[in-house]
C-alpha cells in the first residue's frame, strides 16, 4: 500500500487540498496499515464492551429466561455430563428446558466456556442447581466468552478477509486500494446486527460467521483447501451456515471443473470436508443411534414452518394463504425446499458456468438470502447470515449495503423491544451511520437515482420511522395485538425482495461484463 | 475563512456525533454518588427558592459549588417536570428509575455542547496557530473526560469548554471577553482558581500596561468592573440574605482535611509518606511518638491532620507554596504576555 501519495481530493487548489489536510482524521490516507487496522479493530472492542454492559436476552425472566439462561445451561451440561448424554433426554438432561440445538462444535465451545467459568464461578454452571443464575459476576463472565470469541475467530478472520480482498482476490483499482479498505475493514467489523445479537441479546454467531469469514478469505486467496476445513467447521457450530453451502458448492465446483485434472480437485475438496466432520463427530460416530439422534435434534420440523413475526416468505404471505392451516409438515417441508432450490438455482449455476471471486461474494449473498425468504422455520436473526457478504461487497455496493443495514436492524426490531435494548439500538444506528457517511471517507460508486425513484424509496423509510415510535407508544387494536410486528414485517419482506432480485441481476450482469471486456480469469 | 475550515468544522461535528453516540452507551454503566450529589442539586435549585440553596440539608450532599453552577443546575432541571414530575422533588427518593438516569445522563451530553463550540472555534483557527487537528479531536474525545462526565458522573466537560472559549479569546487578544469568561468560570466551579494568578498577571500586564498611566489604569477600571459585575451577578443575592459566610464554609470545606478519602497523586503523599516513615524510625529509636487516632490510610475525612513528626499542615501553608510554584510562570506572564503563549 502506497504511503507516501498525496491525499487526493475533488478541488484541485492547494487551498482547499491543505484545508482538508488539516482535517485529517488518523485513519484516512496515507494511513499505516497496522497501526489504523489495530485502531478500527480498538474502537469495534469498545463498542461491543459497551453494549455488553446492557440487558442480556430474558434477563430477570423467570422461569424460562432466554438465549443467555439456554448457553449458561449447555455450559452446565457439557461441563458435567459425558457427551453420549449431551443430546439424550436422561434425568439430568431435560431437553425441554433449553436442550442442545446445535451441532458438536457448539457443544465443544460451550464446554471449554463452561471450564473456564467453572474455574472462578463454580456456582454459576453447577449441575441442576445452577438453572436461572444470574448475578453481576457470571454475566461479567459469560460476556467475555462472547467478546474473547469474536476477537480470536471473527477479527483475525475479517483481517484476512480485507487483506486477501486488496491484495488482488477482487479486481480493485488502485484508489480503492489505498482508501477503501479502511472503510471496508470499519463496515464489516462495526456491523451493527451482529454487536447486537452477539453482545446484546447474547449468542455465538461471531463463531460461525467467523469462520465462514474465513472459509471465504480463504478462497479468495486461493488456499481452497483450508476454505472447505473453516467452512465445514462453521456448519458444524451452527447448522444454519448451511446457508451459504451452495454458493460454496457452486464456486469451487466450477472453480475444479475449470482446471486440468477435475476429479482430483473435486475429491481433495471431499475427503478435506469428511476430515473434518469426522473429527468434529468422532464421540458420536460409534453408532448409527447417536449420530441420528443428533441430527434429529439439529432440525425441529414439529416447530412448524415459521415461527413469531420474521420477514420471510411464509410469514408475509401467510396473512393471505395460511399455510400452516392448508397443509401439513410434510408437504410444507417439500414446498418450501423446492422454493429455495427455486431461488439460489440461477446463482449457483452463474458460478458453476463462470466462477469469479466477486461473482462468489454476490453469490453468498444470493444464497442465504433464498433461504431465510424460503426455508422452514428462519428466525429473525438470521439476517445476519446475508448481512455477512453483504458487509463484504460493501465497497462495490454502497447504498445497497446501508439500505440492508437499517432494513434488517428494522425487522429486529420487536426483539430489540423484548430485550430493552433500545439504548443499544438507538446507539449502534447512530455509530454505524456516522462511520457509514465518515468525512473524506470513501463510498465508491454512486447509482444515479431519479427524484421520482428516491420518493418511492423513501417512503419505506418514512413508514418504518413512523413504526418505530408507533411500535413503542401506541397500543395497537385487540382484534390485531400484532399488527405492528406485522406492519414491520411487512416492510422490510418488500424492501428485501427488491435487494435480492437487485443482487441477482447484478451477479448475472458480471458475465456480461466481463465476456465485453474479455477478461480471462486466470484459476 | 469560512469556507476553508468547514472540513475542520465537519469533521470536529462528526467527531462529537461519535462521542455522543458512545456517551449514550455509557448511560447503564456504573455511577458514583456524584450522580446522588447532582441528581439532589437539580430537584433543590428547581424546587426551593434560592434564599434555601446554600442552608438546606435535607440531604448529606450539600450545595459546594459556586452560585452559576447553581443557576445552571436550574436551567437543566426546566424541561425535567414534563419527563417526570419527581425528578424535582425534595427529598430525593433512594433508588432512582431509568428515566432520571437517562435525564440526567442526558444533561452531561447536552452540556458538552458548549465543549463543542469552543472546539469548533480553536479548530476554526487550527490551521494559523499549526495545532495539529488531532489535538482538538481528542479533547472531544477526551477518554479521562467521558470516564469521569460520562461514567463518575460530572459536568466538566461544560467547565471546560468554557475554558477553552476563554483561552480562545485570549489568544485572540480579545483580553476583557477573556477575563469576563474567566470570571464565570470561576463563579462556576472555584477549582479553577489555581489558574486565576496567571490569569491576573498575564491580563494585568498585557491588557493594562505599556499604555500610559491613564489609559492603563481606564483599562484595569474596566476590568474590574467586568469582573466585579460577574461576581456580582452570582453572589448578589446571597450578600442580600446575609448568607456570605455559610457560602464559604460550603465552598472552601477546609474541614474535610488535607486528603481526600481517595489520594490524589500529588505532593502530600510525599509528605504523608515521610512523616510515617520517620515515626517508625523515631519509635524504634526509642521516643516517645504519640499515634494518632485518624488514620490517612483510613479513607476517613476528618479534620485533624495528625502527622506525627512534620509539622502540621494548614490551609494557609498549603495557600503559600501553590503561590510560590507557580512564581516562574507568574514572573514570565507579567515580563512577555504573549497571545500564542497563552494556552
Amino acid at each position: 500500500m502506497a504511503k507516501l501519495r498525496k491525499p487526493r481530493t475533488s478541488a484541485v487548489d492547494p487551498a482547499a487540498a491543505a484545508a482538508a489536510a488539516a482535517a485529517r482524521l488518523p485513519w484516512h490516507p496515507p494511513a499505516p496499515p497496522v497501526p489504523t487496522a489495530l485502531l478500527i479493530s480498538l474502537a469495534a472492542l469498545l463498542v461491543r464492551v459497551l453494549v455488553s454492559v446492557g440487558p442480556y436476552s430474558g434477563q430477570g425472566a423467570a422461569p424460562k429466561f432466554g438465549d443467555y439462561e439456554a448457553q449458561r445451561h449447555w455450559m452446565e451440561l457439557t461441563l458435567h455430563l459425558p457427551t453420549s448424554d449431551w443430546y439424550r433426554n436422561t434425568s439430568d438432561n431435560d431437553l425441554a428446558y433449553w436442550g442442545l440445538d446445535y451441532p458438536p462444535l457448539s457443544a465443544y465451545q460451550s464446554l471449554l466456556h463452561g471450564s473456564l467459568v467453572n474455574a472462578s464461578l463454580p456456582d454459576a454452571v453447577a449441575l441442576r442447581s445452577s438453572r436461572g443464575y444470574e448475578s453481576p459476576e457470571s454475566k461479567l463472565l459469560l460476556r467475555w466468552t462472547v467478546l474473547s470469541s469474536d476477537l480470536l475467530v471473527f477479527f483475525p478472520a475479517a483481517l484476512w478477509f480485507v487483506w486477501a480482498y486488496m491484495k488482488g482476490g477482487i479486481d480493485v483499482s488502485g484508489e480503492e486500494r489505498r482508501e477503501g479498505w479502511t472503510w471496508l475493514l470499519a463496515m464489516i467489523l462495526i456491523s451493527p446486527c451482529l454487536v447486537l445479537i452477539d453482545h446484546g441479546h447474547f449468542q455465538y454467531n461471531c463463531i460461525s460467521l467467523g469462520l465462514t469469514l474465513g472459509a471465504i478469505a480463504g478462497v479468495l486467496s486461493r488456499n481452497e483447501l483450508i476454505a472447505a476445513s473453516l467452512f465445514t467447521l462453521a456448519i458444524n457450530h451452527k447448522q444454519m451456515s448451511l446457508y451459504f453451502a451452495p454458493a460454496f458448492f457452486g464456486h469451487l465446483l466450477g472453480k475444479c471443473l475449470k482446471r486440468k485434472y477435475p476429479i482430483v480437485e473435486v475429491m481433495k475438496l471431499g475427503f478435506m470436508v469428511l476430515g473434518t466432520l469426522a473429527l468434529v463427530w468422532w464421540p458420536f460416530l460409534h453408532s448409527y443411534q447417536a449420530a441420528l439422534q443428533v441430527i434429529y435434534r439439529l432440525a425441529p420440523f414439529e416447530r412448524g414452518i415459521y415461527e413469531d413475526y420474521v420477514a420471510n416468505f411464509w410469514c408475509s404471505t401467510s396473512v393471505i394463504i395460511k399455510w400452516k392451516r392448508l397443509f401439513a409438515i410434510k408437504p410444507l417441508k417439500l414446498m418450501s425446499l423446492s422454493a429455495t432450490i427455486l431461488a439460489f438455482l440461477p446463482s449457483f449455476v452463474q458460478q458453476v458456468k463462470s466462477p469469479s471471486n466477486l461473482g462468489f461474494l454476490y453469490s453468498l449473498m444470493n444464497c442465504s438470502f433464498s433461504f431465510y425468504l424460503f426455508s422452514y422455520q428462519v428466525h429473525e436473526k438470521s439476517i445476519l447470515l446475508p448481512l455477512l457478504p453483504a458487509s463484504l461487497l460493501a465497497l462495490r455496493e454502497p447504498q445497497m449495503y446501508g439500505w440492508f443495514v437499517y432494513f434488517a436492524l428494522f425487522s429486529m426490531y420487536p426483539l430489540i423491544c423484548r430485550d430493552q435494548l433500545l439504548l443499544q439500538y438507538i446507539a449502534m444506528l447512530g455509530l454505524f451511520f456516522l462511520i457509514y457517511y465518515s468525512p473524506g471517507g470513501n463510498q465508491g460508486k454512486r447509482l444515479k437515482v431519479s427524484c421520482g425513484a428516491k420518493v418511492v424509496l423513501s417512503l419505506p423509510f418514512l413508514c418504518s420511522l413512523v413504526l418505530n415510535i408507533s411500535y413503542l407508544q401506541i397500543e395497537p387494536p385487540k382484534r390485531y395485538p400484532f399488527l405492528f410486528d406485522a406492519l414491520i414485517m411487512f416492510i422490510c419482506f418488500s424492501q428485501f425482495v427488491i435487494l435480492t432480485l437487485y443482487t441477482n441481476y447484478k451477479q448475472w450482469m458480471l458475465d456480461t461484463h466481463s465476456r465485453s471486456i474479455g477478461v480471462k480469469k486466470d484459476l | 475563512m469560512a469556507s476553508t475550515a468547514s472540513p475542520a468544522t465537519s469533521a470536529a461535528a462528526w467527531a462529537f456525533a461519535a462521542a455522543t453516540f458512545v456517551k449514550l452507551l455509557l448511560v447503564p454503566t456504573y455511577r458514583s454518588t456524584d450522580f446522588d450529589v447532582h441528581r439532589y442539586w437539580l430537584a433543590l435549585t428547581h424546587a426551593l427558592p434560592a434564599r434555601q440553596w446554600y442552608t438546606d440539608a435535607s440531604s448529606r450532599w450539600t450545595l459546594d459549588y459556586p452560585p452559576f453552577f447553581a443557576y445552571f443546575s436550574r436551567a437543566l432541571s426546566l424541561p425535567a417536570p414534563l419527563v417526570d414530575a419527581t425528578l424535582v422533588s425534595i427529598p430525593v427518593p433512594d433508588a432512582p428509575p431509568f428515566a432520571h438516569l437517562l435525564y440526567l445522563r442526558l444533561t452531561v451530553t447536552f452540556s458538552d455542547l458548549l465543549l463543542l463550540g469552543s472546539v469548533l472555534l480553536l479548530a476554526g483557527d487550527a490551521r494559523r496557530r499549526q495545532r495539529p487537528f488531532l489535538a482538538l479531536l481528542l479533547v472531544l474525545w477526551s477518554p479521562a473526560l467521558l470516564a469521569v462526565d460520562h461514567v463518575h458522573f460530572q459536568y466538566n466537560g461544560f467547565l471546560m469548554g468554557l475554558l477553552l472559549l476563554s483561552l480562545y479569546f485570549l489568544e485572540q487578544g480579545w483580553d476583557l471577553a477573556g477575563g469576563v469568561v474567566f470570571a464565570s468560570l470561576l463563579c462556576s466551579k472555584h477549582l479553577f482558581l489555581v489558574a486565576a494568578p496567571v490569569y491576573f498577571m498575564y491580563l494585568f500586564r498585557h491588557y493594562c500596561c505599556g499604555r500610559g498611566v491613564v489609559k492603563g489604569l481606564g483599562r484595569l477600571m474596566l476590568m474590574g468592573s467586568g469582573v466585579a459585575a460577574v461576581f456580582a451577578a452570582a453572589f448578589a443575592p446571597f450578600v442580600y440574605y446575609g448568607q456570605m459566610q455559610q457560602v464559604f464554609n460550603r465552598l472552601f470545606p477546609f474541614g474535610r482535611g488535607l486528603c481526600h478519602a481517595y489520594w490524589a497523586p500529588n505532593f502530600w503523599v510525599f509528605y504523608i509518606m515521610l512523616d510515617k516513615i520517620l515515626a517508625f524510625l523515631l519509635r524504634r529509636l526509642g521516643f516517645n511518638i504519640a499515634i494518632p487516632e485518624a488514620s490517612f490510610t483510613g479513607g476517613l475525612v476528618g479534620d485533624s491532620s495528625p502527622f506525627d513528626v512534620l509539622p502540621k499542615v494548614t490551609p494557609i501553608t498549603t495557600f503559600l507554596l501553590v503561590i510560590l510554584a507557580m512564581a516562574p510562570y507568574l514572573v514570565k506572564a507579567f515580563s512577555n504576555p504573549q497571545p500564542k503563549h497563552i494556552v
